[in-house]
């Protein structure tokens, strides 16, 4: 063997000059798809910040929309409205993700918790379109008209598989001595994952939270038949509500100037909530406070 | 995670059980809302399944005056413009994945990937907000011009083009989804383990041949994995393309021309649609999407399991 491996070692010529060209010209393939993808990011960003900075103004913050045609107005009801069926959601949907999370982290070591874990994964690819749909069936034809609620119920549903999944691994993170040493105490069982497991968690935890939160805070498609939109201010669970998506949404696709310009103020605002929350996230995570586990 | 101490006073047994009861509530509610979306799909699809039974499928005519119904373009709409987006996404997904284990610097590492994913948290509305006032009049001045001139021939850049067209959905999913593959797919890779790179290196492979030999085909699994989730996402996207696609339900060859898909009908019509048999057929088209995304979901993630949890354990028994 070892014969073998000298002599080849003399026989083979330094690496061969195609294998070379081979080797940068795919080295520069890759560099050339990571531009590819960067150019759009960057693209879309400078245009929203471009046309979206130059869009917002005081009536845009403040005012309702003005009639069809007519210059003028604001996104203000939309705003409000958007975070009035994100806090719905997020009552919703916060705490049985937890709770879910908790049972799967805690007692989810079954065959039940696997079933559980697999639907969330499932639930979290299913279209956001659809669960506009069953969201209408379930409470927009059970109460009659199409309300605040079930927007609120439809984004719920999309943040719960998020919430569980990030809270049952956050929750596994812990150290299991921490929970020996609570049992240890004669602390009960359920106050210890509250108290000292949850607690020690809850950075990460909140994490999750976040980010389910900026994965729905955008979405449009769910709430085009639950919340339907709204020209005035609303704030009662069971009326049609304004929302920011929807309202980019039907501004975009107007014929008017005016409108397309507050299509792209609306847009700014959304994005500048969205990265706000991530950017929240990350600093979170970066100090957070289980860095032990 | 068991074995807790059986000394212990009457309130926190009885505290227990109550806890226990109320997390397991939590976690079945995540198994009754996957249940009360397919029982809604399926009853509220009913009477279109009725009355056009396997046909709806294969039908070409959407016509809710004449309370016709054929699904087939939109089902064609969904598989063209996603199929395209694919063609686009794969190889710049595998090269940024690439490129960030592989080879650029560890100092590139963090904020390359931050920048990438940042394409993930762009809401699907502002993705259609920016294809139709940047996208579509770069398409219409100067890549369908030249799409026309070089590629016309095939037959699938031909006729008129105004921009709304399955080129510009095709294009604006891709956009959409190389955050998810390239995210997977970075995953993937970085749990090939160390010792093949090492290996292929050690036998004078080039930097490319270690990353072909060693790495991806290794990781290969993994990556078709994160492929089929992209494919999932663009199945079931919506806003963006329906801003975009032109929405016009008729099967055409050319990507110049407009398509619909089966998510934008749902979008257009259903808050409009009245009539039990109109809003059905809507609804059994929700409930085709909703099906097929499901296959496709839990074959990805059974493909990136192999990769993610299989190898490790297996690299190190």
């Amino acid at each position: 063997m070892a014969d073998m491996n000298t002599s080849a070692l003399h026989t083979v010529p330094p690496i061969a000059l195609r294998r070379r060209i081979t080797d940068h010209v795919m080295t520069g393939a890759a560099v050339l798809t990571v531009i590819l993808v960067l150019v759009p990011l960057f693209a879309i960003f400078a245009y929203l910040v471009y046309r979206g900075v130059g869009s917002i103004n005081w009536a845009f913050l403040t005012q309702t929309p003005k009639p069809v045609g007519e210059a003028g107005g604001g996104m203000a009801n939309a705003i409000v409205g958007s975070v009035f069926i994100l806090a719905l959601a997020s009552i919703i949907g916060v705490p049985l993700g937890v709770g879910a999370g908790i049972y799967l982290a805690e007692y989810g070591r079954n065959r039940l918790g696997d079933v559980i874990r697999f639907t969330a994964d499932v639930l979290n690819g299913v279209p956001s379109i659809v669960i506009g749909i069953v969201a209408y069936s379930i409470v927009v034809l059970a109460q009659g008209h199409f309300s605040a609620l079930a927007g609120g119920v439809a984004l719920a549903i999309m943040m719960i598989p998020t919430i569980t999944r990030t809270t049952e691994e956050m929750l596994l993170l812990v150290p299991q001595a921490l929970r020996e040493a609570a049992y240890g105490l004669g602390i009960p069982r359920w106050r210890t994952t509250l108290s000292i497991t949850l607690r020690t968690a809850t950075s990460g935890v909140i994490t999750g939270i976040m980010l389910a939160f900026a994965r729905v805070a955008g979405e449009t498609a769910p709430l085009l038949f639950t919340t339907l939109g709204n020209q005035f201010w609303n704030l009662r669970v069971n009326e049609p509500t304004a929302a920011l998506p929807l309202q980019i949404y039907t501004y975009a696709l107007s014929p008017y100037d005016d409108w397309h310009r507050q299509a792209w103020a609306g847009a700014f605002v959304l994005i500048l909530l969205i990265v706000t929350a991530v950017a929240a996230v990350r600093f979170a995570v970066r100090r957070g406070t289980f860095g032990a586990a | 995670m068991q074995a807790a101490p059986t000394l212990r006073g009457g309130s926190g047994e009885m505290g227990d059980r109550i806890f226990k009861f109320a997390m397991l509530a939590c976690g079945l509610a995540v198994l009754a809302v996957l249940g009360l979306i397919v029982y809604e799909l399926v009853l509220r699809s009913g009477p279109s399944w009725h009355a056009f039974g396997f046909k709806f499928f294969a039908g070409h005519d959407w016509d809710p005056v004449n309370e016709q119904f054929g699904a087939l373009p939109f089902v064609y709409g969904t598989l063209v413009s996603s199929l395209l987006a694919l063609l686009i996404a794969v190889p710049l997904s595998i090269g940024v994945a690439v490129f960030t284990t592989e080879m650029c610097p560890a100092a590139l590492r963090a904020p390359l990937s931050f920048f990438v994913e940042l394409l993930a948290a762009i809401p699907s509305v502002v993705y259609g907000l920016w294809a139709i006032f940047v996208l579509i009049p770069i398409l219409t001045n100067y890549a369908g011009p030249f799409l026309g001139r070089t590629l016309g021939w095939s037959g699938i850049f031909t006729g008129p083009f105004y921009g709304v067209s399955m080129l510009a959905a095709g294009i604006i999913l891709a956009i959409m989804i190389v955050p998810i593959i390239s995210s997977i797919t970075r995953e993937v890779l970085m749990v090939v383990p160390q010792h093949q790179r090492e290996a292929a290196l050690a036998l004078g492979a080039t930097r490319w041949e270690m990353i072909r030999v060693g790495v991806l085909r290794n990781a290969r699994a993994g990556i078709m994995g994160g492929i089929i989730l992209g494919l999932g996402r663009a199945l079931g996207e919506t806003m963006a393309v329906t801003m975009v696609i032109g929405n016009n339900p008729q099967i055409m060859k050319s990507l110049f021309a407009p398509g619909y898909t089966m998510a934008s009908v749902l979008a257009n019509e259903f808050s409009e649609a009245t009539g039990v048999v109109y809003r059905s057929a809507l609804i059994e088209i929700g409930l085709a999407l909703f099906l097929v995304t499901i296959v496709v979901n839990a074959l990805a993630r059974l493909l990136v399991w192999t990769v993610t949890r299989g190898q490790p354990s297996r690299a190190n028994g």
